[in-house]
């Protein structure tokens, strides 16, 4: 690993006007992926400013009903908290269901927030990648694609992002707090990451000295009734080929409120708003739940060998929602 | 280069070493502690679990500078009937993952104590329930063992733990 200078940070100004002044800073988190990334030379900042400590380690109801998550909560915290379980249990779900125990307990909201979309092309310096040295190209294209994207990829970049809790959470209409030496912006984490187009370099709508502090869940009724599954070619331990984040609330068999997103299939945390929009109002039926999984994919594209994905989707989301609605149903 | 304090099995030391070092080259390279394993390097396997008050951790992935103020925990200074449960068995074959095993099944063992889901633990309600192997299964998976000595591995914790 390359010689980089190490500032701890004693409070949120500090640290976002230590990265602000310095070329090449970084804000440290858990060190989960930044510091792996750093030992295989991809990211080489020359300061680290930790914010690890900082004091946003609290999870806070909210007025309205909703729960506000410091974004130095480690992940093993967020899934344990009672609140997260009993009214955003997607939530808990997929922080469970992401890493291990041990990376859990190191890992903060915000890192994982913003941990780097990639594939293992990514991490192969010998091979291009038009991520880590833009125009180079792109090595996936030809190789092996078991886990690229199927919606919202380029030319330039397939690769999807890994984050289980991003999927809960942008399903459930999350909205992330930013600060910089500019002040404070509140960015719904729908829009926090980008597509890859032609500038997958950058993946977030972020700059360099913008810290993210906090992340605001609103109220979601739906969320009661909830739930994350995820498919991978283990058991446990493993990214997703595909997941599914979703809450249904039903009046009789009439949905009321649909919530869907989908991990480990796009470069960002997949809101499905075309399958939210045919299950809202309609019967939960399978026909339905068909036709809503239907919507999403429509534009969905193989690249390479994961065509199995698009059907590993469809019948991933229709799965889910049928559980939703057999416990959803119940007294 | 500052010097750092960090504090291990109960002992400060005093260390003179770059921000770029890892806890686990720390404690292996600096401290003599080779008990700690290096197997990927990478957060993906586990061999380097070790306590940081209490709870694990992967110290590859860990700079020492980050866990200064934190008590480590190392396999030489921990004393826990989960060894001689592994011993009797079988819990390992060569050996290199079984420090890592034993630290993580601590932490593993608190966190469930501590009422600490898994993704197979069902609704609140269903806390304090057993340590199924399935929830050990489950626990564990960021500890891989290259002989396969799963079944004694699962075994050896459910005898602790129930």
């Amino acid at each position: 690993m390359r010689a980089f200078s190490y500032v701890s940070a004693p409070d949120v100004a500090t640290a976002v006007r230590a990265v602000s002044e310095t070329p090449n800073a970084k804000f440290l988190g858990g060190g989960t992926n930044l510091v792996d990334l750093m030992r295989e030379n991809i990211e080489h900042p020359d300061v680290l400013v930790d914010v690890s400590r900082l004091p946003l380690n609290g999870v806070e109801e909210l007025p309205d009903g909703g729960l506000r998550i410091g974004a130095t909560v480690r992940n093993s915290a967020l899934a344990a908290h009672p609140l997260v379980r009993t009214r955003y249990p997607v939530v808990s779900q997929a922080v469970l269901n992401g890493a291990s125990a041990q990376l859990r307990n190191m890992a903060t909201v915000g890192g994982n927030l913003l941990q780097r979309t990639r594939c293992l092309y990514f991490y192969d310096t010998a091979s291009p990648c038009n991520k880590r040295e833009p125009g180079s190209g792109c090595a996936a294209l030809g190789g092996f694609t078991r886990d690229a994207g199927i919606l919202g990829v380029s030319e330039r970049c397939v690769a999807t992002h890994p984050s289980d809790l991003c999927v809960a959470l942008v399903a459930l209409g999350a909205v992330v707090e930013v600060e910089s030496t500019r002040g404070t912006r509140r960015i719904p984490l729908t829009d926090l990451h980008r597509l890859p187009a032609d500038t997958p370099q950058r993946e977030t709508v972020l700059e360099r000295d913008e810290l993210i502090t906090a992340v605001e869940l609103p109220p979601v009724p739906a969320a009661a009734n909830s739930r994350y599954r995820k498919v991978r070619d283990r058991a446990s331990y493993a990214f997703a080929l595909v997941s599914v984040a979703a809450a249904l609330r039903l009046d009789g068999d009439t949905i009321t409120e649909a919530r869907l997103a989908l991990g480990g299939i796009a470069p960002k945390p997949w809101r499905a708003n075309e399958a939210e929009h045919v299950l809202t109002g309609a019967r939960a039926t399978e026909e339905t739940f068909d036709r809503a999984a239907a919507a999403e994919l429509d534009r969905a594209q193989a690249v390479g060998d994961n065509a199995f994905k698009i059907e590993l989707t469809r019948r991933t989301i229709v799965a889910t929602l049928r559980e939703l609605t057999h416990e959803g149903s119940r007294p | 280069m500052a010097e750092l304090r960090v504090r291990v099995n109960g002992a400060d030391h005093l260390l003179d070493i770059p921000p770029q070092v890892s806890l686990l080259d720390a404690l292996r390279e600096h401290l003599g502690l080779t008990g700690t394993k290096k197997g990927c390097d990478q957060g993906a396997c586990g061999a380097c679990t070790v306590l940081a008050d209490g709870e694990r951790i992967n110290a590859c992935l860990a700079l020492a500078v980050q866990y200064a103020d934190r008590e480590i925990t190392t396999i030489e200074g921990i004393d826990h009937p989960i060894q001689e449960a592994f011993v009797r068995h079988d819990g390992f074959q060569c050996g290199y993952c079984t420090s890592g095993q034993i630290c993580s099944a601590i932490g593993m063992l608190a966190e469930h104590k501590d009422g600490m889901p898994s993704a197979v633990t069902g609704e609140p309600s269903a806390e304090g329930e057993e340590l199924t192997d399935e929830e050990i299964r489950e626990r564990m998976s960021g500890n891989l063992c290259r002989c396969g000595a799963y079944h004694g591995i699962v075994e050896a914790i459910g005898e602790v733990a129930r």
